[in-house]
């Protein structure tokens, strides 16, 4: 290197270092590049996700001049805005921060700009970090990258470690020990306030996050063989798996986990449940990685190293798909259990991640590639995944193998291994369950299940109808979309081979271990 | 050139009208008729992307056919199950009725058979409303948006008119601090409806709500609003009859205010009392206002859609969501075709409500 270029990029790093700015790491946009360039950024209201991108943004624009417009709008509005904003050629905005699973709507029409050789060319982002799940499936389509993994996301368990150890109750296996457990612990007083408190707090409201947590108590009773077996469609003929009793069973146990929660679960989402998990007020509840942290800010929580975690609870029974009835976990119906408990923990959302406006002025999107791969590197990231408000969880491998952020972030060592741990053991396990990945796949979830499941637990229909309903209602969206294009999307994106013979989806797939043995812990 | 100029004046006459009208004409054609022609047009299609961009194919009748046969039917008209008693009794009354307006009609000096005609098909439709409300909420079954939009519309605009009037006569009499409570009532009317299902959110949480003493006190912690569904419509229908009772009070105050003294006087010096000045004096002479306010009122209620989706998102299950708010999510959803649908089947349920209002009650005001 020029001795003149090296003692200017050394002494900026210096200087920044001493200022506490972040250092600008190789690979990253010289300083300036994009001075008067701005980028639309459009993301959900939050206040998670949008933290992290409105806190570091002006970091970003010291550094090189682009100012980052962060502009939210409701979750429920994100998925529309983004494809409306494309699809009418109004291109507001030039970058995004969203859910994976939608890109398959952005990116048939050709809106979302392919960033395998920016990446390729960027070494400050250290790709090979990022965790294969997120890097191979979650940013990628068609063997393409897409996206740029902000944050990793899995369905875990949340336990009051202190009352269960206290009362000698072991952490739930199953559902069915999670709902006793919820039962033992309603009407107790969990946080000394002398109110009554709950056993179980998950957020159920319609048009949020309910629908989701349905699939992680479903899930279980249908996938056994690994990831390539999937659990939401049978991969030969696109029918949907609803018809069984293990449907049955797991909608069973989620309105039953109602009767020990609080009255207004069914208008609470996940901000509402966390809130009240943090502040001690219940025994159980579900959720992603964000109350692992959300648990450690002193300012709002009131359990503070009294938290537990662990992989989504499973069950002893699964479902034979010949007679749709449940059979006995074994070594044949579920080769994956532990301790005779099949676990299918649920890669649910896959994590925010951010893309490009393909129809944006070059220079803007590389200023909104870099503002990505700026929030992405390690020296930003690993620190925001320990911050409870950024509502970003753990995605790279150095963030399971390093502890020191965490312990920095407030962690116990105990408790930053027991939430690593959790969650690394979703990440590694051979029989986890992939978000539904297929075009349209917020019509099956975001409206047949989601108003069907709120319709179930309000009483408004039977659990007959309701599988009759939704097995209808998704075989209507798949018969209008075409059931051999929704197939070939569903198989390509379990890594299962189209009749043709070829991979929609390039991942490292292969059953039963779709991440291999290696890992992820230190 | 007199001439000439004569012919050029003659001639811009002629086309003055042309040029004025012609501006509003086209301003209304692409605000109002083309998005309806291009709404309808969506109704019958369906919205798809594909490479390089989007493309409408046209379906038919398909999407109507979903919400009234298909898959969205017990969402949109509800569970239907065989009439109750109490149902069957109710829906043969009205039967009973129709038929007895019928013959009266037919006895009339009024009888065409255009009349005749317009009357079966508007107590047909009525008919039909009424066996889908009897059918769900008379009867075990629960009620789809149809019916849930017409129980909001109703109950609302009832509650709404009772006390905007009470609370109008009130102001009108010499009480201390009328003037101070004229602009006190109209505050909510001045708060958005988000804002407003905001409030109503917190009011009804008993676990934290500004009123958790006094659900603490009667016991009632355990108890949701939202759990139950004819708690969770009440809770949107208090908080609309709260938002929009000032708009019917401000207008019946200016009606009451408005009306002839001499008439009142009469009456009290003819010794009526203050019930008969009301009922024969007052409220004919407010009644031509109370005509058009609850018009005004009812096609504005048939599109709430803030207050259920803030306050419960349409829950429980889908027992507060009403038409306009299934539009909404089946738009944001990008069913645009079922959305279009959904909002061309309450226009033409606005539409058929209000002219059947409008004949009952001119005839009526007519009368009066």
């Amino acid at each position: 290197m020029n001795p003149r270029l090296l003692a200017v990029v050394a002494s900026l790093a210096i200087l920044s270092m001493l200022v506490g700015q972040p250092v600008v790491h190789a690979g990253s946009p010289p300083p300036q590049q994009f001075q008067g360039v701005t980028v639309n950024l459009l993301t959900f209201t939050g206040p998670q996700i949008a933290e992290p991108l409105q806190r570091r943004a002006p970091d970003f624009e010291k550094l090189t001049g682009a100012k980052i417009n962060v502009v939210i709008v409701p979750f429920s509005d994100l998925y529309t805005k983004i494809l409306t904003d494309m699809a009418t050629g109004t291109n507001s905005y030039q970058a995004f921060v969203f859910a994976p699973q939608w890109m398959v709507d952005y990116i048939t029409p050709g809106y979302l700009e392919q960033l395998d050789d920016r990446i390729k060319a960027d070494t400050a982002i250290q790709w090979d970090d990022i965790a294969p799940f997120f890097r191979n499936f979650s940013a990628v389509y068609n063997g393409h990258i897409y996206t740029v993994p902000l944050d990793g996301d899995f369905h875990m368990v949340y336990y009051r470690r202190d009352i269960l150890e206290k009362d000698g109750v072991k952490p739930p296996e199953t559902w069915d020990d999670y709902l006793a457990i919820a039962q033992k612990y309603q009407g107790k007083d969990l946080n000394g306030d002398g109110k009554p408190d709950y056993g179980s707090c998950i957020s159920k409201k319609r048009g949020a996050q309910g629908w989701q947590f349905v699939w992680s108590f479903v899930t279980p009773f249908l996938q056994t063989q690994g990831t390539a077996q999937g659990a939401f469609f049978d991969t030969t003929t696109m029918t949907p798996l609803v018809d069984n009793d293990g449907w049955r069973k797991a909608m069973e146990i989620f309105k039953q986990t109602s009767q020990y929660g609080p009255p207004e679960e069914m208008n609470m989402d996940v901000g509402d449940t966390r809130s009240l998990f943090v502040t001690g007020r219940c025994a159980l509840s579900l959720d992603w990685g964000d109350i692992g942290s959300l648990a450690i800010d002193p300012a709002t929580s009131k359990v503070i190293d009294k938290v537990g975690s662990i992989l989504t609870p499973g069950s002893k029974e699964v479902v034979d798909f010949k007679t749709k009835k449940l059979v006995p976990c074994d070594a044949t119906t579920c080769p994956n259990a532990i301790n005779g408990v099949n676990h299918a923990p649920y890669a649910c959302f896959g994590g925010w991640s951010g893309g490009i406006n393909a129809a944006a002025d070059p220079k803007v999107k590389d200023a909104a590639y870099a503002f990505l791969s700026y929030m992405a590197q390690p020296a930003q990231s690993s620190v925001d995944v320990t911050l409870g408000k950024t509502g970003f969880n753990p995605y790279r491998t150095s963030m399971f193998k390093n502890i020191d952020p965490w312990l920095k972030g407030g962690f116990s060592e105990a408790a930053a291994k027991d939430y690593l741990g959790a969650i690394e053991a979703s990440l590694n396990s051979p029989n986890m369950v992939l978000d539904l990945r297929i075009p349209q796949n917020q019509r099956y979830l975001q409206v047949v299940l989601d108003t069907l499941m709120s319709q179930y637990l309000a009483g408004e229909i039977t659990l007959d109808a309701f599988q009759k309903q939704l097995y209808d209602g998704w075989e209507e969206i798949t018969n209008e979309l075409g059931r051999d294009t929704q197939l070939a999307a569903y198989r390509g994106s379990l890594g299962v081979a189209t009749k043709r013979g070829n991979l929609i989806n390039r991942t490292v797939f292969s059953a039963p271990s779709p991440f291999g043995r290696r890992g992820l812990g230190g | 050139m007199h001439s000439r100029l004569q012919r050029l004046s003659s001639t811009m006459e002629r086309i003055a009208g042309h040029v004025f009208i012609w501006p509003a004409v086209l301003i209304v054609l692409f605000l109002a008729i083309f998005p309806l022609i291009i709404s309808l047009y969506l109704s019958l299609s369906r919205f798809q992307f594909v490479p390089g961009g989007f493309q409408f194919t046209f379906v038919g009748l398909a999407n109507y056919n979903k919400l009234l046969f298909g898959s969205e039917r017990n969402h949109f008209l509800g569970q239907m199950m065989g009439p109750s008693l109490a149902g069957a009794l109710v829906f043969g009354a009205v039967l009973v009725f129709m038929a007895w307006r019928l013959v009266r009609y037919g006895q009339s000096g009024r009888f065409s058979a255009g009349g005749l005609f317009q009357r079966l098909v508007v107590d047909a439709i009525f008919g039909l409303l009424l066996w889908v409300v009897v059918r769900t909420l008379l009867s075990g079954g629960f009620p789809g948006t149809l019916v849930v939009t017409l129980v909001y519309v109703f109950v609302d605009i009832a509650v709404q008119y009772c006390l905007g009037l009470a609370l109008a006569l009130l102001v009108t009499q010499r009480l201390a601090g009328r003037r101070f409570f004229r602009v006190v009532f109209l505050l909510p009317m001045m708060i958005t409806p988000v804002g407003v299902a905001y409030i109503f959110r917190m009011l009804t949480d008993t676990t934290k709500g500004p009123f958790y003493p006094i659900w603490s006190l009667l016991g009632l912690l355990n108890f949701s609003w939202v759990n139950i569904p004819w708690g969770a419509r009440a809770a949107v229908m208090i908080g609309d009859i709260w938002q929009w009772t000032p708009f019917m009070f401000i207008v019946l105050l200016a009606a009451l205010e408005g009306q002839s003294m001499e008439l009142i006087e009469a009456a009290l010096v003819d010794g009526a009392n203050r019930w008969q000045t009301f009922w024969r004096i007052t409220l004919p002479q407010v009644m031509p206002v109370t005509t058009t306010l609850i018009l005004i009122r009812m096609i504005e209620a048939f599109k709430i859609v803030d207050l259920p989706n803030v306050l419960t998102s349409g829950g429980p299950g889908t027992a507060t969501e009403s038409m306009t708010l299934q539009a909404y999510i089946a738009w944001r959803t990008l069913d645009l075709g079922g959305s279009a649908a959904i909002a061309y089947l309450l226009l033409f349920l606005v539409t058929l409500i209000a002219v059947m209002y409008i004949n009952v009650v001119r005839r009526r005001v007519a009368e009066a």
